[in-house]
């Protein structure tokens, strides 16, 4: 790996996460409010209650301000495939093709015609068709998320391809493998629903605002009953999703669970850590080991979460590295040995088939796939430290992110109580957590990208392409200007979306308005 | 941004309509597409095309150069 410019590779990652960051201040909003405005609306066609129209034409306002604002975010990423990240795009490029073709085709299609039909349309379009088109930008604002989820799953646990020796990219062999992956079914479902739940965060932190300012007293009420419950059953299949979340983890990424909880040493009937901080060990050995101070755990629970077992063995960052023959793990030696195998048969496979000697490259390719499982394992040598995730990063993120959401389900919960009881308009200290949410919200969901992304380092693919070489071999500076560029441009689309949408609120919802 | 007039005509000249009345009745709309075209003004005409060029595209100009530049990017770093 001595070719290889590490300075090239962090930057270039930085410059994917600072997009992806910002990518995500505006994405979660829009796939959620789009089922608030819809449910609003249908209540609205079926009562007749021009209040209704008014909370529902106040909320498209704002979905109206974050999608255009975000619209373009994605482009971006699209970009940095191409330019940054070229090997990988190479390598996956027939896998994402299609999910991301029919993204494009499908789900963009419907929510640019009908998002047109949804701000143009009242008044020129019958109640009902006008209803239909909120419904359709719901769903295909939902589809656009599902298929950049496939692809994102596919990453995370590559299945239904063969990698062709002679193009040197992967070839989707099963659609429905790749569409029907369970941890892409697990990431589309805990995604959207954290989504929902940003989303309803976000209506009844405005909502609030409003009844502690006593103005649209009634609109507030009312949005605040249906960002209650749907923010609820959105908050509760989270937990559901992100258990099944977890659970894939376990099975297909167990270095990312290890550094989830902190765990160095695995054991059975492991602890789920509820709260902790991590500090150097006294006497580390040689995992960088850190140790907790203040623990809180549930006996058990980690190996039940894991593997459905209380008795279950949970390995940790030592036996992933070091191996546990009591435990059927193999010391990550040997799977960079099989590496070396996959890439230096790769490698002949292409000498034998440039010569014409056909007997010899199919031997080069047998050995090549029998080895294929562990290919970039091969691009690692003595540092297997390499091989650990930052842990306190992944650790602190996990735990914030679902500290955060056992918060918001009980604020839904007392949220939807005091509504019900028509008492939420007394309870100043609950509108002034309505508030905090919006934020806190947010933040679970950006901890919850950490997680995912940083927890499966160095994996660009799992076990297939580490990180370091799916990098555009590109200048380092270029990299780093860029990323300064974004950092001021995301920055500035920002605080003109924050500008325009307190500008908004503040002007609160009007009879026939924009 | 509601329109008050239902203009007469074949699909095409209503569609028009339909979509020209939306924007030119916009408020909050319009301050919304100035910074949309200005995003991707910046995007498409300065980063894209100088900080953005495609690294395989812009250096090789068939796939199968593409292929064997990426199998020895795959070979030669272990």
């Amino acid at each position: 790996m001595e070719n290889i410019d590490f300075s090239l590779v962090d930057w270039s990652r930085a410059q994917f996460a600072l997009t992806a960051y910002y990518h995500w201040l505006f994405v979660p909003l829009t796939l959620g409010i789009t089922w608030i405005m819809a449910i609003m609306e249908t209540i609205y066609v079926k009562t007749g209650n021009p209040e209704w129209k008014k909370a529902t034409k106040f909320w498209m306002t704002l979905f109206g301000v974050n999608f255009a604002i975000g619209v373009s975010t994605g482009i971006i990423l699209e970009f940095e495939f191409g330019t940054n990240w070229s090997n990988y795009s190479w390598f996956v490029g027939d896998i994402f093709g299609a999910p991301l073709a029919i993204e494009g085709i499908m789900a963009f299609f419907m929510e640019t015609v009908f998002i047109a039909v949804m701000f143009f349309g009242w008044n020129r379009v019958s109640k009902k068709f006008h209803l239909t088109s909120t419904w359709l930008v719901a769903i295909g604002s939902n589809l656009s998320a599902l298929w950049i989820l496939v692809a994102n799953g596919w990453m995370q646990n590559p299945a239904g391809m063969a990698f062709n020796l002679d193009t040197a990219r992967n070839e989707m062999l099963n659609f429905w493998e790749v569409f029907l992956n369970p941890v892409a079914i697990n990431k589309f479902l805990h995604t959207i629903f954290s989504s929902y739940v940003y989303a309803a965060a976000f209506v009844i932190g405005v909502s609030s605002w409003f009844l502690i300012k006593k103005r649209h007293v009634l609109m507030a009420k009312k949005s605040i009953l249906i960002a209650s419950v749907f923010g609820l059953l959105g908050a509760l299949a989270t937990v559901g999703t992100g258990d099944g979340s977890a659970y894939q983890v376990a099975q297909h990424q167990p270095m990312k669970l290890a550094a989830m909880e902190g765990l160095y040493e695995g054991s059975e009937r492991a602890d789920l850590v509820v709260f902790s901080f991590l500090k150097k060990a006294d006497n580390p050995e040689n995992r960088g080991d850190k140790e907790h101070v203040m623990k809180i755990q549930f006996p058990g629970l980690l190996s039940y979460l894991a593997y459905r077992d209380f008795d279950a063995f949970v390995p940790g960052v030592k036996d992933l590295i070091d191996g546990n023959p009591g435990q059927g793990i193999p010391p990550v030696s040997e799977k960079i040995e099989k590496g070396k195998l996959a890439i230096a048969a790769l490698s002949d496979y292409k000498a034998h088939k440039d010569a014409g000697d056909v007997a010899a490259a199919e031997e080069a390719r047998q050995v090549f796939d029998a080895n294929f499982e562990y290919f970039g394992y091969g691009y690692f040598d003595d540092d297997v430290n390499a091989l650990i995730p930052n842990v306190p990063v992944t650790f602190y993120s996990f735990h914030i992110m679902v500290g955060i959401g056992f918060i918001l389900v009980a604020f839904f919960v007392a949220s939807l109580i005091m509504t019900l009881t028509n008492r939420i308009a007394r309870k100043r200290w609950l509108l002034i957590a309505g508030i905090v949410m919006i934020p806190l919200a947010f933040l679970a969901g950006q901890m919850g990208w950490t997680v995912a992304e940083m927890g499966r380092q160095p994996w660009v693919i799992q076990d297939v392409m580490p990180t370091m070489v799916a990098v555009s071999r590109i200048n380092a500076g270029a990299v780093k200007l860029t990323f300064v560029l974004f950092a001021l441009i995301f920055t500035g689309l920002l605080v003109a979306e924050i500008g325009i949408m307190l500008k908004q609120i503040k002007l609160g919802p009007k009879e026939g308005g924009e | 941004m509601e329109s008050t007039r239902e203009k007469r005509g074949n699909i095409f000249q209503r569609i028009f309509s339909f979509y020209y009345d939306g924007f030119k009745n916009m408020t909050v709309g319009k301050k919304l597409w100035a910074i949309i075209i200005i995003k991707l003004a910046i995007f498409f005409l300065i980063l894209k095309l100088i900080f953005f060029p495609n690294f395989l595209n812009s250096n090789f100009s068939t796939d199968e150069e593409r292929s064997d530049y990426v199998l020895e990017q795959l070979t030669t770093q272990e």
